[in-house]
């Protein structure tokens, strides 16, 4: 038979690990990041997985977070807008958002930012504007930061891909 | 914060000034790392969370909430209702002048729409608080919801908008009429809209005794400052609001609203922090939306094509209880020459929460109409719209014959339909396909905003290290007031902008005035002009009476400030840095004050407003009725431009909101209940990347001697007007079928026998 | 959301035990259900948590050339699995149709099949709906129904089944693999999702407590590999529920149809496949005339619900024009826009 959890989780966040008691198994992930653990990068917009300013990393893949209950992601590992940047570093996808304008009021943008790692990590836009604008499509930006996202995803992707060249090498 | 260039630069506008530079935003870095703190991102010490509970009916009594099943919840720590609620010092059903509204804060049992606050839940935690709210389980003594046309009450309104006059005519309308050889006349329909900024309305209080800190998004601090005041029972200089940043506004941030001031009030009752943030339905209500309008155009031509006469009608919807006029018919005073022009509006009363202004109040309804309007009259003419909008171009203002204080339309219509390849449009509809065989039309519309003034102050502090301390109370809503003010401040301080310190954002500071009515820029950015020129006069006073200055002397000949240091305006060789001259006078700093607002007689002398054309290409498929925006060039004239590459992106989000507008946006209430069906962001569709393949603006140079002195005008509005009309007009040229009722869906083409 | 007990069980028979409790539910990624959870309309008294179960993540083509897909196969990694996507085209092309990319990520193939309509009347806690309240009215019947059912409902409920992936599942016979307190068990998903008749809430063929955990799509499926479409209208380009939609799918023989598959979505409470229009284009020639009559032949029963005839029509148009895309062929790579009508052509025959 199955177990009424002890309501402990552990994740690792931005690469830190936690043990976590929570209060309340109704607790979202972006409740726990944002109310719990005062990670507030992470934004919430509708809280019903509409617009995508929630979205963080999950092992790897972008998700909404107001649509994950925290209790069932035990031992995730969990990357949040704070996780990104090398200390003062900018992660090429957030130079890029700033260089191409990709953001008005910046509410959505830690979203925005943490779905285009995850869509860059997936590989499946290649350098097709049209791909890039579809599998951007799950975040709202109500500024109409659309075009400068584009181009910021675009550049980062390249910017990225050069990067691992040199590494590589 | 640090700053970062683009280039090439392009020409600075001004001898030694970053003004006119592409600068990315100062924010920047703090927006793309998650560091941008936004109200709900405060975590004071022992906060309580708060969750409204919100009605399910339009119009009738609460006759019963189950408090103790709310307050049984474990973490539930108090519920407010009308039975137990705190006084207020300001009667709520009270207008708060100059703007406020009525608002619903648990004054009595009546429920005037769907979506009022019928109680309050404080908790500690937002799932106990979300949660009791659910468990109130209200009960309720139910009327009739007056949702439509047909069961509001109609009435006349004293003023529409904010204070404009309900009618407005020039000449004699019937006798334009009369002298048309061409009249053609439609209606057309505007739904109610909900402006969903991304980031919900929220506030964390905390009070102090009497003293409380508002961590709240806010577009007019100072009001808010003193509105909260007035609620409060305590000095306007008791309430300090910080906003640093507002995840987006587009006008529901200017005024109070109910669930904020019941968050406030239960923070001060249980002397504790208290959080509260409006679910996403929770906003389709007390904060405003852009209301409903149903309107009539008529327009009489004579033989060239020239209006004789201009007749707009609005029936415009507001609450049962209050008033806001969407000035839709206003829309056709400034732009189009006629001899006789005649707007009227007419009000009606609906079950609804009272409408407030949204990107481009009036404007952006009125200018939908008008624009559909104008391409309908020159096709009835047999001209190109394009043409015939020039035909009818106004040299002067219509209604009243004053001189535009500056107006590069004429610009506007050829840089954009240069860039567009407009001359290429054949006239008739359904002529042109893609060579997938999707239908193509191409729209035009005119785009046209105000240029409000409103009062600001601003300090700025040269300091003994050279570098400035610049303060206004401003409101960075997005449209980069971080950036372009810091940009105006250095041009006027005679610093590079990254020698310039901007504390903005918190209401301690000078009045920074209203970040709305695209005047923000223009309003703070002179108070701060202003208050960096007097500290520069205050430093070269400094300079010229000191014997020992190499500008000593030169009071008379005047002194000219450049990358931080006074030149004489004669010999450009004598010059000191700023921080030598307050060196040697023993300074600390050197403070310039200043007080901007428009010089009335200027005012009154001229008309004065922003300029746009914008060209919509559309596709449409042939057989399903699907459209998409292909492409849309819009060219602006808003006089100076300080950061183009901010100001494109203001003009890039005003023209999605007209594809908005035209395509997707539409609020859809029960006609029984006026119950919003698609209060979200899943059903209620705003548009997503996908919807914008392509845009382009041209910034067209304008100088303006007279709108202000550092000749800037608005430009986060003037976007969506002319947008809305140049797709609906490209619907048109694509598919032959004229939709008057907006958005234009997908049956409107599916179901008429053009399409077909 | 209402308090629940949280329960992680760590095989199919616990979870099955354990949801034999009234009030249970189960909850895998939770993109349905904590919406629905988040807005009331399901308030479950325990939540089982099987998304540690062990063995229900995996794809497996079987020997005789079918595939078992788990149930907790995320959206996502269906759609983009290389031979899934080759064998099955359309349906990839659905998934990729549905919701937003952070969704598909997260959403599981069990979940989708799961999934609740969107009427706004089952939404919303204050109207009357059959489907959420049996017996309490359905408030959509008279309301703001332009988007409601146009085949197969009754007085009773007129809403719709929300799902893309179910509409080419439905056309290519997949079968739902079911673990129960009684045992394991199939059903197909045309007969997983039903009509409402007089019982609206009984919204699927499972018993209560019984868990999908796994999804088949027979090896004959794949026949249609070469020919076989997703078409979607939506409301905006992307991100955004059927308005109507449709799977169809051509397996072609010398110039020939052999055999042909359509399904509807968006238009009833279930995915509806059209068998007898199916039927009218086997041996026929591959023409506009025999689509357009097929697509007659589909929406023969249709009649509105409320202020939509016009799904009627435009569901005509869609099927006439997802068999002409079927027939153009399954394109070489996954158009940009999956499903638009903009991803591709109109066809030649809607040249001016």
């Amino acid at each position: 038979m199955g177990y009424h959890m002890s309501l402990s989780i552990r994740l690792t966040i931005n690469g830190l690990k936690r043990e976590i008691a929570l209060d309340d198994p109704r607790v979202t992930l972006l409740d726990l990041l944002r109310e719990r653990l005062h990670l507030t990068g992470t934004k919430k917009g509708c809280d019903r997985g509409q617009c995508g300013a929630c979205t963080v990393l999950v092992d790897g893949r972008r998700i909404n977070s107001c649509l994950s209950l925290a209790a069932s992601l035990d031992g995730a590992e969990i990357t949040t807008i704070e996780g990104l940047a090398d200390g003062e570093d900018l992660h090429p996808v957030q130079a890029a958002f700033i260089a191409h304008d990709g953001f008005q009021c910046g509410y959505c943008t830690p979203g925005q930012i943490m779905s285009a790692v995850g869509l860059i990590s997936e590989g499946n836009a290649g350098d097709d504007p049209e791909r890039i604008r579809e599998l951007m499509s799950g975040n709202i930006c109500r500024c109409g930061a659309y075009q400068g996202i584009t181009e910021a995803v675009l550049e980062a992707q390249k910017d990225l891909a050069e990067r691992n060249r040199r590494d590589a090498a | 914060m640090p700053l970062e260039t683009t280039s090439p630069l392009p020409q600075h506008r001004r001898h030694g000034s970053s003004a006119g530079q592409p600068l990315t935003r100062r924010d920047g870095v703090l927006k793309v790392t998650g560091r941008a703190t936004y109200a709900a991102d405060n975590h004071p010490d022992g906060m309580l969370y708060a969750v409204t509970a919100v009605s399910s009916i339009a119009r009738g009594r609460v006759t019963a909430l189950d408090v103790e099943a709310a307050k049984a919840h474990p973490g539930v720590v108090e519920v407010l209702t009308p039975a137990n609620r705190p006084p207020l010092a300001h009667d709520p059903d009270e207008k708060m002048p100059p703007f406020g509204f009525r608002v619903e804060v648990l004054q009595d049992d009546t429920v005037r729409y769907v979506n009022q606050p019928i109680a309050i839940v404080i908790a500690e935690t937002p799932e106990a608080a979300t949660e009791g709210a659910a468990l109130l389980n209200p009960q309720y003594e139910v009327e009739p919801a007056r949702t439509g046309r047909e069961s509001g009450e109609r009435f006349d309104p004293e003023v529409i908008g904010i204070g404009a006059p309900a009618r407005t005519a020039h000449g004699d309308i019937e006798a334009g009429f009369a002298a048309a050889v061409r009249v053609t006349e439609a209606d057309y329909v505007t739904p109610p809209q909900y402006h969903n900024a991304m980031e919900p309305h929220a506030v964390v209080a905390q009070w102090d005794g009497d003293r409380v800190t508002l961590d709240m998004p806010n577009q007019a601090l100072a009001l808010s400052c003193a509105s909260h005041a007035a609620y409060f029972g305590i000095p306007a200089e008791n309430v300090l609001i910080r906003s640093p940043f507002l995840g987006g506004g587009f006008g529901s941030k200017a005024i109070l609203n109910g669930p904020q001031i019941l968050a406030i009030l239960a923070a001060r009752m249980l002397d504790r922090p208290v959080k509260l943030a409006l679910t996403r339905a929770q906003m389709y209500g007390p904060v405003g939306h852009r209301g409903r309008t149903w309107q009539k155009l008529r327009l009489g031509m004579d033989e060239e094509g020239r209006l004789t006469a201009l007749h707009h009608q609005a029936l415009c919807t507001t609450s049962s209880f209050d008033e806001f006029l969407e000035p839709a018919a206003n829309a056709s005073l400034p732009l189009y020459a006629s001899p006789a022009i005649l707007a009227e509006h007419e009000g009606l009363r609906l079950d609804v929460g009272t409408p407030g202004p949204m990107r481009a109040p009036g404007l952006a309804s009125g200018s939908a109409a008008l624009e559909v309007a104008m391409d309908e009259a020159a096709e009835a003419c047999g001209m190109d719209p394009l043409d015939f909008r020039l035909a009818n171009y106004a040299e002067t203002e219509p209604t009243t014959g004053k001189p535009f204080s500056s107006k590069a339309l004429r610009e506007c219509y050829a840089e954009g339909a240069k860039r567009f390849g407009w001359s290429g449009r054949p006239h008739e509809p359904r002529t042109m396909r893609d060579e997938s065989g999707f239908l193509v039309g191409w729209g035009m519309g005119t785009a046209v905003f105000h240029c409000p003034h409103f009062p600001a102050e601003a300090r700025a502090t040269l300091r003994a290290d050279g570098t400035a301390l610049v303060e206004t109370a401003g409101a960075d809503m997005g449209q980069g007031a971080w950036t372009a003010l810091a940009q105006i401040a250095a041009e006027a301080l005679g610093l590079d902008p990254d020698q310039v310190e901007l504390n903005s954002g918190i209401s301690s500071l000078p009045d920074g005035g209203i970040a709305g009515g695209s005047g923000h820029t223009a309003s703070a950015g002179l108070a701060l002009h202003n208050a960096g020129e007097d500290a520069i006069a205050r430093l070269a006073e400094l300079a010229t009476t000191d014997p020992a200055s190499p500008l000593f002397g030169a009071g008379n000949i005047g002194v000219v400030a450049r990358a931080g240091r006074l030149h004489r305006r004669d010999d450009e060789n004598r010059s000191e840095s700023y921080a030598e001259i307050l060196a040697r006078a023993g300074r600390s700093d050197v403070v310039g004050t200043a007080k901007a607002a428009r010089d009335p007689a200027v005012a009154s002398a001229h008309a004065m407003y922003s300029h746009g054309a914008v060209f919509a290409e559309v596709k449409v498929d042939p057989d399903l009725g699907q459209i998409r925006v292909a492409r849309l060039v819009g060219a602006f004239a808003a006089g100076r431009v300080i950061n183009p590459r901010l100001v494109r992106s203001q003009y890039f989000g005003g023209m999605i909101w007209g594809a908005s507008f035209a395509l997707h946006e539409e609020a859809i209430a029960d006609r029984r209940t006026g119950r919003i069906m698609n209060a979200d962001l899943a059903e209620y569709h705003v548009p997503v990347n996908a919807d914008v393949p392509s845009l382009d603006a041209i910034l067209i140079p304008e100088d303006d001697p007279y709108v202000n002195p550092i000749g800037v005008k608005g430009v986060g509005e003037i976007g969506i007007t002319g947008t809305v009309g140049a797709i609906a007009n490209a619907v048109w040229h694509a598919t032959g079928v004229r939709v008057r009722r907006f958005p234009v869906r997908v049956e409107d083409l599916i179901i008429s026998r053009e399409f077909a | 959301m209402n308090r629940f007990d949280y329960i992680r069980p760590a095989s199919v028979p616990e979870a099955v035990e354990a949801a034999a409790v009234p009030g249970s539910t189960y909850l895998a990624a939770g993109t349905n259900l904590l919406d629905l959870m988040k807005g009331g309309a399901a308030r479950p008294e325990r939540v089982i948590d099987i998304t540690r179960l062990p063995g229900l993540d995996r794809i497996e083509w079987l020997p005789d050339g079918s595939v078992r897909v788990g149930a907790l196969v995320r959206n996502s990694d269906l759609a983009y699995d290389d031979r899934f996507a080759r064998t099955f085209p359309a349906v990839a092309e659905a998934l990729l149709s549905g919701a937003s990319a952070q969704l598909r990520n997260a959403a599981t193939v069990g979940g989708n099949l799961m999934q609740r309509t969107r009427c706004a009347y089952f939404h919303d806690l204050a109207s009357a709906c059959n489907r959420r309240a049996p017996g309490s009215g359905c408030d959509a019947r008279e309301g703001e129904n332009r988007l409601h059912a146009v085949l197969g409902w009754s007085e009773h409920c007129i809403a719709t089944h929300p799902s893309d992936f179910c509409v080419p599942l439905v056309a290519l016979d997949a079968v739902a693999e079911v673990a129960g307190a009684h045992g394991a068990r199939e059903i197909p998903v045309d007969a997983l999702h039903v009509l409402p008749g007089a019982t609206p809430e009984q919204e699927t063929a499972l018993a209560p407590g019984e868990l999908i955990v796994s999804l088949r799509i027979p090896a004959e499926a794949a026949a249609f590999a070469r020919n076989a479409r997703y078409l979607k209208l939506r409301e905006r380009t992307s991100f955004a529920f059927a308005v109507v939609s449709v799977a169809a799918a051509l397996e072609m023989e010398a110039g020939a149809i052999r055999k042909a598959r359509i399904a509807l979505g968006g238009i009833a409470a279930k995915p509806w496949r059209a068998r007898e229009a199916e039927v009218s284009l086997e041996g026929a020639e591959a023409n506009p005339e025999a689509f357009a009559k097929a697509a007659e032949m589909a929406l023969a029963e249709a009649r509105p619900s409320g202020d939509n005839a016009f799904k009627i029509e435009l569901a005509r148009r869609i099927v006439a024009r997802a068999l002409t895309l079927a027939l153009d062929g399954t394109p070489e790579a996954m158009p940009a826009l999956p499903a638009s009508p903009f991803s591709t052509t109109p066809g030649a025959n809607h040249a001016a």
